[in-house]
């Protein structure tokens, strides 16, 4: 197998389901139907998808794919009208409500970071934790080194709006890590930032993912961004909204901004390129 | 100097200069026009009177009424607000069903009902309480039901993932988010609150501030009057002032507050 970088040490393993049996996520037959005037719209239908400890997991298709639905049904915010979810073997839905003890045991990134504007950087990571009954003093211990683990050092008494937008994705990140999620859920996490702020925070959040050794479900329509941080990329076809392949991602990680010009690499997202624009 | 630093110092020079301005045309209108001095007191009896108003000790007592007034009516145009305003905002079918009747009651010009609150609660304080209660009432409502209404979706979200409880999602969220909301509706309330509480003394009054603007009035005293005037507004500019700071203190994260310090900084 040939690296894609010679600059970096060697990697640490990641952790994969080896040692364990049970999936960290199951998805069984997942399906979403939004019944509106003109009838029927499928926005995800017949999912099967087995993600195991440790992986990073890259949901990409064009607009209306339903890959934002299938994370929404994921993080407990939308309810699926067909199939089953399992969080560490634990069913997510019953019926239309979030069973709790599955639940918290997931972090959401959304694409604005919707900080709380009337709360500093520390209490805004903090907040889950302050939901949870945690301590004052455990709040901001734990606060901080989230602040430093997502490079927010020195901010921590600053307010949202004298941030800059990657700073406040760093900020919404160290909110969602805050619960040592087992499984992190992200949706467009810098889809509004600009091209260079993007790879930046890319680099940033492999660093993160490793150094917390998190189970991901990363949604994006940036074909080079999912091929950069995911072990494998799910491509999902709108009308319905399914998965038509799952495409492993072998090179080891940490890459680096090197690995996203080796042939390897472009040859992953060119054949992906291609599979998306074919679709029509 | 720095744009930043003109517009800092600039309104601490204009003011000034603006108020000097007007004294010194009214006086000009006063001596040059030959302006009847009883219909329109030159600004050196005015301020004259003004001094003499602390120097007769019922000025403090009559202030005291009047402000308790304010302040009570305000009060409760504070509580039954926010409460109306956050319920109406949380329960639509509530706010359908009720807001035909809302907006009678908003455009109707509520001074005319002192008659009745004359009837209903005497020519004491009673009255004015509840004129004044009245007035501020509507922006305070109106400004609860749009902040309720006005929670960001994503920052729902967020708790929604964190599955928060509906309290949770009550004290962290929605009362944090509705404040800047409340503060706007407290800043007309409050000028409005004062309104009622003079304009119910004026109408039906034996004691406050307003009746003594009456009863100068009565005397043909218009030096007096002016004086009240002057010392009512003082009084307005400081309740205002108090509702401001109250503002800052409680949410300087809001643009309405850091955005002014910024241009003015």
């Amino acid at each position: 197998m040939p690296t894609m970088s010679t600059q970096t040490p060697t990697p640490p393993a990641p952790i994969t389901g080896a040692t364990d049996a049970v999936p960290r996520l199951n998805i069984q037959g997942l399906g979403r139907d939004f019944i509106t005037r003109s009838g029927t719209t499928h926005a995800v239908s017949g999912v099967d998808l087995s993600i195991q400890r440790g992986e990073f997991v890259a949901l990409i298709g064009r607009s209306g794919c339903g890959k934002t639905t299938l994370l929404r049904m994921i993080g407990g915010l939308l309810a699926p009208t067909a199939g089953t979810i399992e969080v560490d073997g634990n069913n997510l839905w019953r019926g239309t409500t979030v069973d709790e003890s599955a639940i918290t045991k997931l972090g959401f990134v959304f694409q604005e970071s919707n900080l709380f504007p009337w709360l500093s950087v520390l209490d805004n990571i903090a907040l889950p934790m302050k939901l949870r009954g945690a301590s004052k003093r455990d709040r901001r211990a734990r606060a901080s080194e989230l602040a430093d683990l997502v490079g927010l050092g020195g901010f921590e008494k600053s307010y949202p709006r004298e941030l800059s937008g990657g700073m406040r994705q760093r900020a919404a990140i160290a909110r969602s890590l805050s619960t040592e999620p087992d499984l992190l859920l992200m949706d467009e996490p810098f889809g509004a930032l600009d091209a260079l702020t993007r790879e930046r925070m890319n680099l940033e959040l492999q660093r993160i993912v490793l150094e917390t050794t998190s189970t991901v479900v990363f949604v994006t329509h940036d074909i080079p961004e999912a091929v950069f941080l995911a072990d494998r990329v799910v491509h999902m076809t709108p009308r319905p909204g399914r998965v038509r392949q799952v495409l492993p991602v072998v090179e080891p990680k940490p890459r680096t901004v090197n690995s996203m010009t080796t042939p390897e690499f472009n040859d992953i997202v060119r054949n992906l390129r291609h599979d998306i624009d074919e679709e029509n | 100097m720095s744009r930043q630093k003109v517009m800092r110092v600039l309104p601490w020079v204009v003011t000034p200069v603006l108020v000097v301005a007007i004294v010194v045309i009214w006086q000009l209108v006063v001596s040059v026009g030959q302006v009847n001095p009883f219909l329109f007191p030159p600004p050196g009896a005015v301020g004259e009177k003004f001094m003499g108003l602390f120097v007769a000790p019922d000025i403090w007592s009559h202030t005291l009424t009047t402000l308790s007034e304010i302040l009570i009516g305000f009060a409760i145009a504070v509580v039954t607000g926010v409460v109306v305003g956050v319920l109406l905002g949380k329960l639509p079918w509530l706010e359908a069903s009720v807001r035909p009747l809302i907006v009678i009651t908003q455009v109707a010009p509520k001074v005319a009902f002192i008659p009745l609150f004359v009837i209903w609660f005497g020519f004491g304080i009673t009255s004015k309480i509840w004129l004044s209660a009245l007035l501020a009432f509507f922006p305070i409502m109106l400004n609860m039901l749009l902040g309720v209404r006005s929670v960001e979706q994503g920052q729902r979200e967020v708790m929604k993932s964190l599955n928060a409880t509906r309290w949770q999602t009550l004290l962290q969220l929605e009362m944090r988010s509705v404040q800047p909301y409340l503060f706007a509706g407290m800043e007309v309330g409050i000028v409005l609150a004062t309104t009622g509480a003079i304009v119910g003394e004026y109408i039906a009054g034996s004691q406050g501030l307003g009746f003594l603007v009456v009863s100068s009035m009565n005397q043909l005293d218009a030096a007096l009057t002016f004086a009240l005037i002057l010392w009512l507004s003082l009084l307005g500019l400081v309740l205002y002032l108090v509702v401001n700071e109250l503002k800052r203190f409680f949410i300087p994260w809001h643009e309405s507050v850091y955005g002014l310090r910024e241009t003015m900084a």
